[in-house]
């Protein structure tokens, strides 16, 4: 399957990260980020996108060297916070990042979106207008011959992708039960410790909904407590409906235009301008 | 020179992302399915060039593609490397700080022993003098096999080897860190941990097991390249390379 391959995951750490405290465990990095949000809502409302003119003001005050400098920053900290499939948050950007140079942050991003286009055949996609939230997606297109070299395999993205195939083929959104039942049947039990997974429902519920592969929504009114899972806005951008299609079609040995309305679904709209904006109309 | 990159380029790029380091022969099949896939001309013994003008667009990123030679086989290989860190920081944002202590003296005994391999008690014992969060043994072994891993060490029966991407990628860290400590290979001239050494005591040359098996190949009777005296050890086959493209 392509789609393991089509996701970049950069081994080597780039630049200057926060240390995480002396812990074993990974919920001291969470309750980390999480105490930060508050804060950073606040910044990113007292963040105003400067003007055009203003930009090009900033830019006559700064040396060609200065503004490359701090391209390549952004595009450092944006390959670090991919690594971990975390999307990067304008506020944290501007605050870690960015810094001083916040009068032109539009052509620092435009910049840094058109290196991630040119050096490295990824796209900058916005996810979340509303809080300013990108991931960086593969702009290259899925080669009709397998590599020679075997990317290490994920397996967790193996699960994923049959998870979405389920939701997809559903409709787009299911209970959490079916979502269980099905991986039961692939002898993953997600009340049992899994021996490569861990903690399965931890997996599903949390860090596939903050690395924004699935949403995980409680159905109002349920007693006991239930949830519905969708796709969420990296699986939008990231994978191709018809390649689930065709997938399925294969599985089941049937010509994918017999789901007639996945079939509509998946060829309804490219893929490339599922998720919202590209880099030239950020803000 | 350095050509326009084009998308055989970002493929080969996007590739070296995903698997962190790959083997010459690899690098080569992969130079020319990138090629071929995107109908770029290609031309066999231009890999370099290529690598060249993805490394002249990774450099104001401090990021590199960077060649070196493995210890074990002596075989070239190619790791996507961070040039800006001059320190172990690089790996912070994947291990703790006390996990990134255990390493640093992981690679102290690594560093200064004869052999170039740190034992699985040596290590466990070092954890009595960490300064930060002290391990328990169960968080030492799932730390060292993180590290491996990531391919940040190598391990063959309870003993512990820096990778081959892992001397690749810290060689100028090491090279100033331990300047009085380490070894340098007769032969390449590159940084020694796994080597063999002239029992000359006014001489002590180091050479790499793959150099050794190089140089002295067909030689009825080696003799050290520095002092002529009879090299003791036993010489190693030269290792061919194989036809898997793993790791």
């Amino acid at each position: 399957m392509t789609f393991g391959d089509s996701l970049p995951f950069m081994r080597c750490v780039a630049m200057t990260q926060r240390k995480r405290p002396s812990s074993t465990q990974s919920s001291s990095q969470r309750r980390h980020t999480g105490n930060l949000v508050a804060q950073d809502e606040d910044d990113d409302a007292t963040f105003t996108q400067p003007s055009t003119s203003q930009v090009q003001r900033g830019l006559e005050k700064l040396t060609p060297a200065q503004v490359d400098q701090k391209t390549a920053e952004v595009v450092q900290y944006f390959l670090v916070k991919d690594q971990k499939k975390m999307p990067v948050r304008r506020a944290d950007l501007v605050k870690h990042v960015v810094k001083d140079y916040r009068n032109i942050y539009p052509e620092i991003l435009k910049r840094a979106a058109r290196t991630f286009d040119q050096v490295f055949g990824l796209k900058l996609v916005e996810i979340d207008p509303k809080n300013k939230m990108y991931i960086l997606v593969n702009n290259l297109e899925t080669p009709d011959k397998a590599s020679p070299v075997r990317s290490p395999s994920n397996p967790k993205m193996g699960l994923l992708l049959a998870i979405l195939s389920v939701i997809f083929m559903k409709g787009g959104v299911v209970r959490e039960n079916l979502i269980w039942n099905t991986l039961r049947k692939l002898r993953v039990d997600p009340g049992e410790k899994h021996e490569e997974f861990g903690d399965v429902r931890k997996m599903v519920t949390d860090e596939f909904v903050r690395q924004r592969y699935l949403e995980y929504v409680r159905i109002p009114h349920t007693e006991p407590i239930e949830h519905e899972f969708r796709w969420g806005q990296r699986a939008d951008a990231e994978v191709s409906k018809v390649k689930i299609l065709e997938f399925m079609g294969e599985l089941h040995e049937q010509d994918p235009k017999t789901w007639t309305q996945q079939y509509r679904q998946a060829h309804s709209l490219p893929n490339s301008s599922q998720a919202s904006t590209s880099s030239s109309s950020q803000r | 020179m350095s050509r326009q990159m084009g998308e055989s380029h970002r493929r080969f790029l996007q590739t070296m992302m995903v698997s962190g380091v790959i083997d010459e022969q690899a690098a080569k099949a992969l130079y020319q399915y990138c090629c071929e896939t995107h109908h770029t001309q290609y031309a066999p013994d231009k890999l370099e060039d290529f690598i060249d003008t993805i490394n002249s667009r990774l450099q104001p990123m401090f990021m590199q593609i960077r060649k070196g030679m493995s210890e074990n086989n002596g075989l070239q290989y190619y790791a996507l490397v961070n040039m800006a860190e001059t320190d172990i920081t690089r790996m912070s944002s994947d291990y703790a700080d006390n996990e990134l202590e255990l390493f640093r003296k992981t690679l102290d005994l690594i560093v200064c022993s004869e052999n170039g391999k740190a034992s699985s008690t040596d290590i466990l014992n070092s954890t009595d003098s960490m300064t930060t969060r002290k391990m328990k043994k169960s968080e030492t072994e799932h730390l060292l096999s993180r590290l491996v891993h990531d391919k940040w060490l190598s391990e063959k029966r309870g003993e512990y080897t820096l990778s081959t991407r892992c001397i690749i990628e810290m060689e100028p860290y090491i090279r100033t860190m331990y300047q009085d400590h380490i070894k340098v290979c007769h032969i390449c001239r590159n940084i020694a941990f796994q080597c063999q050494i002239c029992e000359n005591p006014t001489c002590g040359i180091k050479i790499h097991n793959p150099c050794v098996a190089r140089y002295f190949k067909g030689k009825s009777e080696p003799r050290c390249p520095s002092c002529d005296d009879f090299w003791p050890h036993e010489i190693p086959e030269v290792k061919r390379p194989h036809s898997q493209s793993r790791r």
